[in-house]
């Protein structure tokens, strides 16, 4: 057969299969577009961490701590990315706790470790029924998400924390914060499983089968996590990446203590040039973080995109031109901050909000965060080294806040689609705002308690501290036997 | 003979260094150093931390001269680096025991 032949009879005949098919083609099919898009959005995020995140932190410390942040970043992507394919992404994304039932809201089992029963055309969920990526990209996207959650929190620590306690903190944490955590805000059985209960539902017809359909469309409903059950919503992390790692980084900070010289010595960034390249570089990763949290290379995603600009640009103006009048001059850093703040305030809100809501949402990210990394960090004089609390806590705080006002569709919001009746839902802002508030909530609660606890965990077992003198020397020489700069 | 040693703005060096050449001055040690006298510092400001930075950088110029060459010295550093601003630098002399040219092994008048 020739080609042209194949395809005179192959055309008709595949659009005859798909007419014959019709709406009995439940299973949901897998796009190449889509596929590529989350390929392309995961090593995004993954260039957000590793030179990215690195190197911005990197710069804001000493010459002499250099390394010992570029190394603590490393690390943390790697050992991450190596818990999440052992028991990490079945812990977070299988609805069946290994300690029963009544502990499927907190967290899942280990029924995907070692990655079973992942094929390379397995489907995963999007948030369109009928449309599938292979699992295993999904894999990948979310494991890139857990690696820079966890390497956050490493700003607040930096300078003064030994590497072999960051080595030990990593998987504790990782395991018994973020795992949890992230099930509890993203776990749900998805759309096209509620879907089908539904059209199960409408197509019973005698009272018996119908109670039936009810009573299993009831069990898709309850099967997510905790907050999502709360009505909580959060497109790529407000609450699961940066209140979460921005609390953690808190109480660390507060636990190991505040670094020798700390409001004395001159402790000036090393460097605001790698700084810059690498709050760059997280803009820029930033959009398959945001974009790449739809799952599709749809509408969905460009109004992420969209909003990944606008509120970054604005939460930069805002910051820049607010220290230009309260502190006398407009500065790279501060530039840079406001943008990293508004890309955390935006997280949330991405797929959400409207445009204009995302430009006002980063204005006020701005100010907020300015004021929290300059005016309140100076009053308590807590030694949150790089700022991980002023701007990932307090900004993911906004942002998940905001999201619960923006997402309304008479705000230019998308609203929340609802699954069962296949239609965007009524609009609540009171419902919605306490469900927001409780992701809150519960995220600083359960990551700050638990996050306190396994550094002193951790301080037990290894110390956190290097000696004074280490310390003085630079974690570079003491921790690593190597030296950032030899000029 | 004498070390003139003069502390100067950094912009300034090539000014200087023209106007020793000019004298006939051919060899001049330049060090970067930090420090601070009548200018003092100013304040950098990061994020929240504001630093009063007190020793600001300078260069440090050396050269050695025959003692009667030493006010022409003077002049010729004097004379280029001045902006008439609080931080145009100082200028010290002292004296030398002994001077060696390392390749040949020439002293004192004739090693300078």
């Amino acid at each position: 057969m020739t080609k042209n032949n194949w395809l005179r009879v192959g055309i008709p005949a595949f659009i005859a299969a798909m007419l014959a098919a019709g709406p009995a083609l439940a299973d949901p099919t897998i796009n190449k577009g889509d596929t590529t898009w989350m390929m392309t959005a995961t090593v995004l995020v993954l260039c957000m961490t590793i030179p990215g995140l690195a190197l911005f932190y990197g710069g804001l410390v000493r010459s002499k701590n250099m390394l010992s942040m570029l190394l603590q970043v490393f690390y943390t992507e790697c050992i991450v990315l190596l818990i999440w394919v052992l028991y990490g992404y079945s812990l977070t994304f299988t609805g069946d706790s290994f300690l029963g039932a009544s502990f499927n809201p907190f967290f899942g089992g280990f029924s995907k470790a070692f990655m079973a029963g992942i094929a390379p055309d397995t489907p995963a969920a999007t948030f369109t029924v009928g449309a599938a990526i292979p699992e295993g990209v999904y894999v990948m996207f979310q494991m890139t998400f857990a690696a820079i959650t966890a390497a956050l929190i490493l700003g607040s620590m930096a300078e003064r924390t030994k590497f072999s306690a960051i080595v030990l903190f990593m998987p504790l944490w990782i395991t018994f914060v973020y795992f949890p955590i992230a099930h509890m805000v993203w776990y749900w059985s998805g759309p096209d499983a509620i879907d089908a209960a539904a059209k199960a539902l409408a197509a019973a017809t005698d009272p018996a089968a119908k109670a039936k359909a009810q009573a299993a469309l009831d069990a898709v409903l309850a099967d997510g996590g905790y907050l999502y059950l709360a009505g909580a919503i959060d497109f790529a992390g407000g609450s699961v990446v940066h209140i979460n790692s921005g609390i953690a980084g808190f109480v660390g900070c507060l636990i190991v203590g505040k670094r020798i010289g700390f409001g004395r010595d001159v402790m000036a960034p090393h460097s605001l040039t790698m700084s810059y390249i690498g709050a760059c570089l997280l803009w820029f990763g930033w959009f398959g973080f945001n974009a790449g949290s739809n799952l599709e290379a749809a509408g969905g995603a460009v109004v992420a995109f969209l909003n990944t600009f606008i509120a970054t640009a604005a939460c930069a103006m805002s910051w820049m031109f607010v220290e230009w009048i309260v502190k006398g001059k407009p500065t790279v850093l501060g530039a840079i901050s406001g943008a990293v703040a508004g890309l955390v305030a935006v997280t949330p809100a991405s797929g959400f909000a409207g445009s204009m809501g995302s430009l006002v949402l980063g204005l006020v990210a701005g100010v907020v965060c300015f004021f929290f990394c300059t005016t309140v960090k100076n009053i308590f004089k807590y030694d949150d080294a790089l700022d991980v609390f002023g701007v990932h806590c307090i900004g993911g705080i906004i942002g998940a806040l905001g999201t619960g006002i923006l997402v309304n569709p008479a705000l230019g919001g998308t609203g929340i689609f609802d699954y069962v009746a296949n239609k965007v839902a009524d609009y609540d802002m009171t419902a919605q705002m306490i469900a927001q508030g409780k992701d809150v909530i519960i995220t600083l609660l359960y990551s700050g308690i638990v996050s306190a606890i396994l550094w002193k965990i951790v301080d037990i077992i290894v110390g956190l501290r290097p000696s004074a003198d280490k310390e003085r020397e630079g974690l570079d020489v003491s921790d690593h036997g190597e030296r950032a700069y030899n000029m | 003979m004498k070390i003139v040693m003069a502390i100067i703005k950094p912009f300034k060096l090539e000014e200087v260094r023209d106007a020793l050449t000019g004298i006939g001055v051919h060899g001049l040690t330049v060090t970067e150093v930090k420090g601070y006298g009548r200018q003092k510092g100013h304040t950098e400001i990061y994020r929240g931390a504001e630093y009063a930075v007190n020793f600001l950088p300078k260069l440090k110029i050396e050269v050695a001269v025959a003692t009667d060459q030493v006010k022409k010295v003077i002049g010729a550093i004097t004379g280029a680096a001045k902006t008439g601003q609080i931080g145009d630098g100082k200028i010290f002399v002292y004296s030398i025991d002994q001077a060696v040219r390392i390749r040949t092994g020439e002293t004192d008048a004739d090693a300078l």
